[in-house]
């Protein structure tokens, strides 16, 4: 009995192992195919998309379209932008929300259950769909910067992270988290004497490291990949940002193994946040996920 | 290359005098529209733009665009299709136009017994529907003629009003502005349309499905015999077949063969300080010699002849001569209204709709209901 | 003092200073430019116009939501014989003879098929004034609808195939989540070499896969495949993500529950159905919430891939909100659409908390 079990396991871990290999091709599949079309020339990975060559590294095989890349378009002041955009508003909307979170979980002031609702009900509204008003606010905001006091918005950094520090599914997260931290915690510190501000920032925010992890991937990802509000607000090239970069690539002729070669370029900052954060993604999901 | 030349200008401008000084702030092609309406909504809008032909009504119209002072002796002999004018004021000017021909090999038509059309006499559209079919018959060809339908955006409106023209139908009235009906939806215009989608029911030209490489590069490689496309093209064309390549004139569908005219124009915006600047550039800008500097460098026809005769590809006995009497001759402007936004978007949802099989009929019809409604929401459009 | 637990965590004024900021700018940035949209859905403002702007009251909705029905008897000769086309089927005036310039139809006007139906010899059209709005509306809803359960339900089994004991399961881990890492535009531009016709990435794979028995397929190009196909790669880019949601649940599940269940002699399927599923409840509504969200905002796949075509078959409200709002100019339209999608999606949502609310 005993062998026929041990090929049984042979025979199980084998269905496991290539049902999981075909999961692995059937999703790196399209992204290899990314990878190999930035090393050929247009021509060459136009017609290797007629065969599996196009997955293969085969042919005329160089970096030259990277170069390409890097002379048609600023791509280092894209990536640059886009890097300190989405840092800004990651660490802004990390603070802000989750200050907010707190009061709404653990304070009691009047208003709080109506504030908490309306905050909840902006999960549903779309960006797309309020775009152009989006415009019109930004545009008639005030500022004050070194040239003195301005209206509107336009062609800055600010107008690309203001608007988007604070957004409901973030507070959204750290509320389901903190109700679940124990009350004690908050009173004891309270008779105590701390202040409301010392104990959200001793003794919640030190227990919220993986709601923290899973916010700010989630929160990057998202400004990363914005593209039609940095393509409405930002007609300076300095200011652009990383996805509006990719129209340089589709002029009258499309430079497709530049633009595989760009996409390639731009994707690195965020596979490398990605890996910072992995570990305490996964366990940070694992303590807000299944509360719901 | 486009930037080299403007960039000379600039400097040459520059140093021609000390009350102004220009700058150029680049926009991606792909998304200028987009990025520039939003600019124009926040007065953001440079003192001097670059806008597409077409589109120049609308912006002029909305208040965005101040008429030009330059002096209209200036302009005096150049093609029609490079001055844009509103309600009889001229706002904007460009440093070249495009044409559009149909790209062909002398080898093949002679091999099939077609004849070479020319501009007193271009091909009927029964003779060209038959040439078409002659040559699907061959079966040398993946498809006898390529539209590039794989090109979608302003391609489809500038590219194929031309055969709806020709046919005497139209986007719009062209005497009132005010509406579409029996213009995009008349008798002619159903005709029209359905020829149009019978090129595709017969395989005899590739679908909206079309692969880009294949629109790029189908005709080179020798799977099209014949290219419907722009004079841009023509020097990479000219490059493959040499002597055997020529540039024939659009078919005639009963009105006369007509190709688009008016490309992209430089234009003064109204919220600029400095108005008498930017006029005093475009005036500056205005030189044969720099006309003739876009057009080796970037391939467009020159706005007057004497650019031309200075050019490296128009002048006399030059390989794409033939353009400056295309653009003469067939040249058309696409309707000069503030409603040619929505109109040409309009169109071309309609066109890839027949293509993809769509009722005719009902395509058309709704075009017309849709192109009308936006007219009455805009109180007609300001025209005067 | 004597200090009550409710009266130590009551604090208005300090309450009120830490939420005001994430909440001053929820108003500045969310609710201002909705209520603006909502204003604007009830006049006639233009992105670019000179003209003044109109209050038009409902206009907008009526033009948008518009629907008639209209039966037809079939076509007669003088015989009083029905007009039979050339596969038997009896034929039916045109439609355009009441919906253009017919005075005795005025509630036709503008009006275009939708689609119809047969009852007996005459046949019934659906009329709405926009059709193409009608056809984004369907699409959203088939995207949700099929979304929602198949991204979800697919990320649960690639999270059970990833929570095995097996070596070298962190890869796969990894390899399954990195399309979520790649821009959705970028994926969007990706895929369309995949799907291309003729000679596709994807055809060619199939056809080596069936050793030529596959006939290529114009995913993009036939109004029958174009919605399937951007729904399948937008799971594709997006399921790692969930994935990872229900591996995190499936961790918390205590061990020695699956201990007893083995015990008492369970298949694996009974530990799913009762050890397994009822641990996951939780992370089941937070999954299904954020991927109706999502399937409701679908934009960039279609503003990047299909514009909405072939024949409207990948129309959806968001591209439409935009495509009138911005590229047509006419923000009244674009507002309409954004207010009636979060009057449907509030009311979704509100019937989802109402079905999935915590029985006590």
């Amino acid at each position: 009995m005993a062998t026929v079990d041990g090929q049984n396991r042979t025979f199980d871990r084998t269905w496991r192992y290539a049902l999981l290999i075909l999961g692995a091709v059937i999703f790196v599949g399209p992204l290899l195919f990314m990878v190999m079309s930035s090393l050929k020339p247009d021509p060459q990975l136009l017609a290797d998309t007629e065969s599996l060559r196009a997955f293969l590294p085969v042919g005329d095989i160089s970096l030259s379209n990277y170069v390409a890349a890097f002379q048609r378009a600023p791509v280092a002041t894209f990536i640059f932008n886009s890097v300190l955009v989405t840092g800004l508003t990651v660490i802004l909307s990390l603070f802000i929300c989750s200050m907010a979170a707190f009061s709404l979980v653990f304070m009691r002031w009047r208003g709080r259950d109506v504030i908490l609702a309306v905050i909840i009900a902006t999960l549903i509204v779309p960006f797309e769909t309020i775009a152009i008003p989006m415009l019109i606010v930004v545009n008639n905001l005030p500022w004050i910067g070194p040239e003195g006091f301005s209206f509107g918005w336009l062609n800055s950094y600010r107008v690309q992270i203001v608007p988007f520090i604070s957004d409901g599914l973030t507070i959204f997260l750290f509320v389901q988290f903190f109700k679940d931290l124990p009350r004690e915690l908050i009173e004891a510190s309270r008779v105590e004497g701390a202040t409301w501000f010392q104990i959200y920032w001793r003794v919640v925010m030190p227990l919220s490291g993986p709601v923290v992890a899973t916010a700010a991937i989630l929160k990057f990802l998202y400004m990363y990949n914005q593209y039609l509000w940095p393509l409405m607000v930002t007609q300076a090239e300095g200011y652009r940002p990383v996805m509006v970069g990719l129209q340089y690539f589709f002029q009258l002729n499309t430079a497709w193994g530049e633009l595989m070669a760009y996409l390639l370029v731009i994707t690195v900052p965020v596979l490398l946040f990605y890996l910072v954060l992995q570990r305490a993604f996964i366990s940070s999901i694992a303590s807000t996920g299944v509360k719901g | 290359m486009e930037r080299t030349v403007l960039t000379k200008i600039v400097d040459d401008f520059n140093a021609s005098q000390s009350d102004w000084r220009v700058m150029i702030e680049q926009f991606p092609q792909a998304a200028y529209n987009d990025s520039v309406v939003a600019a124009a909504l926040s007065g953001e809008l440079p003192d001097i733009l670059d806008v597409d032909g077409p589109i120049m009504p609308n912006w002029a119209w909305a208040g965005y665009l101040a008429p030009l002072t330059i002096d209209p002796d200036v302009l005096e002999g150049f093609l029609p299709g490079v001055i844009g004018t509103w309600n009889d004021k001229i706002y904007s000017v460009g440093f070249w136009d495009a044409a559009l021909a149909m790209f062909a090999r002398k080898s093949v038509l002679e091999a099939n017994g077609i004849r070479v059309p020319t501009l007193d006499e271009p091909w009927t559209g029964e003779e060209f529907d038959e040439i078409l079919v002659t040559l699907k018959d061959t079966g040398e060809y993946d498809y006898p003629l390529n539209i590039g339908m794989a090109d979608k955006g302003e391609w489809y409106p500038y590219a194929f009003p031309p055969y709806l023209w020709s046919s005497g139908g139209d986007l719009v009235n062209r005497e009132t502005y005010q509406t579409a009906e029996e213009a995009l939806n008349s008798d002619a215009a159903i005709k029209w349309g359905e020829w149009w989608q019978s090129l595709f029911e017969r395989d005899l030209v590739p679908g909206p499905s079309q692969r880009l490489a294949d629109h790029q590069n189908g005709f080179a490689e020798g799977k099209y015999a014949l290219n419907w496309t722009g004079n841009w093209l023509a020097l990479s064309s000219l490059e493959t077949y040499g002597d055997d390549l020529l540039f024939l004139p659009a078919p005639d569908f009963g009105e006369g063969g007509k190709i688009g005219a008016g490309s992209w124009q430089f234009a003064v915006s109204a919220t600029s300080a400095h108005q008498d600047g930017a006029n005093a550039f475009i005036e500056f800008a205005l030189k044969d010699e720099y006309f003739a500097a876009f057009s080796d460098g970037i391939g467009p026809i020159p706005p007057t002849r004497e650019a031309a005769a200075m050019s490296e590809y128009y002048a006399a006995g030059a390989p794409m001569e033939v353009f400056d009497e295309l653009s003469e001759r067939q040249g058309t402007l696409r309707p000069v209204t503030p409603g040619y936004v929505v109109q040409s978007l309009v169109f071309q949802k309609a066109i890839a709709d027949i293509a993809n099989g769509a009722n005719v009929v009902t395509a058309l019809d709704t075009a017309v209901d849709e192109i009308n409604a936006d007219i009455q929401n805009n109180a007609g459009y300001g025209h005067n | 003092m004597a200090v009550s637990g409710s009266r130590l965590l009551s604090s208005n004024r300090a309450g009120w200073t830490m939420a005001a900021p994430a909440f001053g700018l929820i108003l500045l940035f969310i609710i201002l430019p909705f209520t603006l949209a909502f204003g604007l859905s009830f006049t006639n403002q233009r992105l670019f116009s000179p003209n003044p702007t109109q209050w038009v009251g409902m206009a907008n909705f009526d033009q948008l939501l518009g629907v008639s029905a209209l039966t037809l008897e079939p076509e007669r000769d003088d015989a009083g014989e029905i007009v039979r086309d050339d596969a038997g089927a009896p034929t039916y005036p045109r439609l355009r003879g009441y919906t253009r310039n017919n005075p005795d139809y005025p509630n036709l006007v503008g009006k275009q098929e939708w689609f119809s139906f047969q009852y007996g010899e005459s046949r019934t059209y659906v009329l709405a004034s926009d059709v193409v709005f009608m056809k984004a509306l369907i699409n959203t809803f088939i995207f949700v609808l099929v979304v929602a359960p198949l991204q979800g339900g697919i990320a649960l089994l690639l999270a059970l195939m990833v929570n095995q004991k097996l070596r070298g399961i962190n890869v796969f881990r990894a390899v399954y989540f990195m399309p979520v890492v790649v821009s959705i535009v970028v994926v969007s531009l990706l895929w369309r070499f995949i799907y291309a016709g003729d000679n596709g990435l994807l055809n060619n794979v199939l056809g080596w896969v069936t050793f030529g028995a596959f006939q290529p397929v114009d995913w993009l190009g036939n109004p029958d495949t174009a919605l399937p196909a951007i729904i399948a790669m937008s799971i594709w880019q997006a399921v790692g993500f969930h994935m990872v949601i229900w591996l995190a649940g499936l961790q918390t599940i205590s061990p020695t529950l699956y201990e007893a269940a083995n015990i008492e002699g369970a298949t694996r399927f009974q530990a799913f159905r009762y050890v397994t599923w009822p641990g996951l409840r939780n992370t089941a509504v937070l999954v299904l919430i954020v991927i109706t969200m999502q399937a409701f905002a679908l934009f960039a796949q279609i503003d990047v891939m299909t514009k909405g075509g072939p024949l409207d078959s990948t129309q959806t409200m968001v591209f439409q909100a935009v495509e009138r709002g911005y590229r047509k100019q006419d923000i009244a339209a674009g507002s309409v659409i954004s207010v009636i999608l979060f009057l449907i999606v509030l009311s979704i949502s509100l019937i989802q908390r109402y079905l999935t609310r915590e029985k006590t």
